[in-house]
C-alpha cells in the first residue's frame, strides 16, 4: 500500500483560507492529504502547535499567511516566518526532518497556488517518507 | 536579570537518557524574561525531546511544571510531590536555580537545560547585553556608568589598551571598546576630568576571585551562627 502522507495546513483566515475557498469554487483538484485549520492571522501560530502536531504523527505540517507587506494585522506573517524558522531548528535537533515544515506566503485571490503549495508539500513529503512519529501515534482523524 | 540560552536537544537527550521519567521544570524568574526557561519554553523543549527521544525508539515519560523562582527554597515546596515521582529534573533555571533545586532535593538527580551566559539586559527585542560581571566592588561611579570591568575585554581600570581601532575591540570587532564608550560618556558629562585621578588598585579578591562568596546580614538573620 503506498504511503499517503498527513500534511497539516495552518492557513490564515485572511489570505490562505479564502484562497483554498476560491481553489474550491474553481473547482481545482489538489491532493486530498492536507487538513486545513484556520488561524485568524498566522501570528496567532504558536510554535507549540507544530511541534504537537508533529507528536501526533502528522507527516508534514505546512503554514500559509499573507504576502509580506500584506498582513491583515500589520506584521502577524513575519511573526510566523520567525515562529517557523524557530521549530525547524528544533525539528532538526531533535533529528526530524525540517524539510517537514515549511512556511507560504499568498493572497487570498490566489486559489492557484494554494493548489500548488498543497501539491508541492504533498510530493516532498511524499518523497521523505511517513514521519517516524507516526507508527506509534493513533490514527489522525481531523 | 541573568541571561541564559537552552542546550542543544542532542545534548540533553544524553543527559537524561539513563532516566525514565524526567519532570523538565521551567523558573518565573530572569529566565522567563530572557525567553530561555519559562513555562513556553518548558513547553517547547518538551515537545523537543519527546521527538527526539521517540525518533531513537526510547520510552521516556516526560512531566512539565514551571514555578515561580528556583533559587528560593519556599516556592519549592509547590512542586515537592512532582520531583519525588520523577527520576531526574532537568532545570530550566539559571546556574543558582539549578543547584538550589540540587540542594533541596539531594536524592533525585538534577541536570541544567540552559547555558547560564551573564548578568545583563535586553538590548533590543531578542538582543541581551552582559553589562555586569559580580566583581564585588562596583566602579561604576568613576567611570561614568560604563563598566570597565565589564565592557573592556581585559576590564582595564586605567585606560585603554593599544588594541583599540575604531571604538572596537580588537578581541572582535563585533565588541564596542569599553574604553571608548567611556570616554565618550564622560565627555558627554563634562566629566573628563575624572580620567585624570589614577585609578586605584583593584581588589580582585572580592570578586570570584576571592572564592565562593557569602553576603552575611545580621540584620535580617533569623538563625544566628553558633
Amino acid at each position: 500500500m503506498s504511503f499517503e502522507p498527513k500534511i497539516l495546513a495552518l492557513c490564515c483566515h485572511y489570505c490562505a483560507y479564502a484562497a483554498a475557498d476560491l481553489a474550491g469554487s474553481m473547482r481545482l483538484q489538489y491532493s486530498p492529504n492536507v487538513r486545513v485549520l484556520r488561524l485568524p492571522c498566522t501570528g496567532k501560530l504558536d510554535t507549540a502547535y507544530i511541534l504537537k502536531a508533529f507528536e501526533r504523527g502528522v507527516d508534514g505540517v505546512l503554514v500559509a499567511g499573507c504576502l509580506e507587506g500584506g498582513c491583515h494585522f500589520q506584521e502577524g506573517n513575519l511573526r510566523a516566518k520567525k515562529r517557523t524558522g524557530l521549530v525547524r531548528q528544533l525539528l532538526a535537533e531533535a533529528g526530524l526532518e525540517p524539510e517537514r515544515l515549511e512556511m507560504f506566503n499568498l493572497s487570498s485571490a490566489q486559489g492557484q497556488t494554494f493548489a500548488e503549495i498543497v501539491d508541492l508539500m504533498t510530493d516532498r513529503v511524499r518523497k521523505l517518507g511517513p514521519s517516524a512519529l507516526r507508527k506509534e501515534s493513533k490514527e489522525i482523524t481531523v | 536579570m541573568i541571561v541564559a540560552h537552552r542546550k542543544n536537544i542532542q545534548e540533553l537527550k544524553a543527559m537524561l537518557a539513563p532516566h525514565k521519567r524526567i519532570l523538565i521544570l521551567g523558573c518565573g524568574g530572569c529566565v522567563t524574561v530572557c525567553l530561555a526557561g519559562g513555562e513556553r519554553e518548558v513547553g517547547l523543549l518538551s515537545s523537543a525531546l519527546r521527538i527526539a527521544f521517540r525518533l531513537d525508539g526510547e520510552q521516556h515519560e516526560i512531566v512539565e511544571a514551571t514555578i515561580e523562582r528556583q533559587c528560593e527554597n519556599q516556592f519549592m515546596e509547590d512542586i515537592l510531590e512532582e520531583v519525588e515521582k520523577a527520576d531526574a529534573v532537568l532545570s530550566l533555571a539559571c546556574g543558582a536555580g539549578v543547584q538550589a533545586m540540587a540542594e533541596r532535593y539531594p536524592n533525585v538527580a538534577v541536570y541544567p537545560g540552559l547555558d547560564t551566559k551573564f548578568i545583563g539586559i535586553l538590548e533590543e527585542q531578542g538582543v541581551w547585553a552582559e553589562k555586569c560581571a559580580a566583581c564585588g566592588k562596583c566602579v561604576l561611579g568613576a567611570y561614568g556608568t560604563v563598566c570597565p570591568v565589564t565592557r573592556c575585554s581585559k576590564a582595564l581600570l586605567s585606560g585603554p589598551c593599544g588594541g583599540s581601532r575604531d571604538g572596537r575591540c580588537e578581541v572582535s570587532p563585533d565588541i564596542e571598546c569599553g574604553w571608548q564608550l567611556i570616554y565618550n560618556r564622560l565627555k558627554a558629562l563634562g566629566q573628563l576630568d575624572k580620567l585624570l585621578e589614577p585609578a586605584p588598585l583593584a581588589d580582585w579578591s572580592l570578586g570570584h576571585e576571592g572564592g565562593c562568596r557569602k553576603v552575611i546580614r545580621e540584620d535580617q538573620r533569623i538563625r544566628t551562627e553558633p
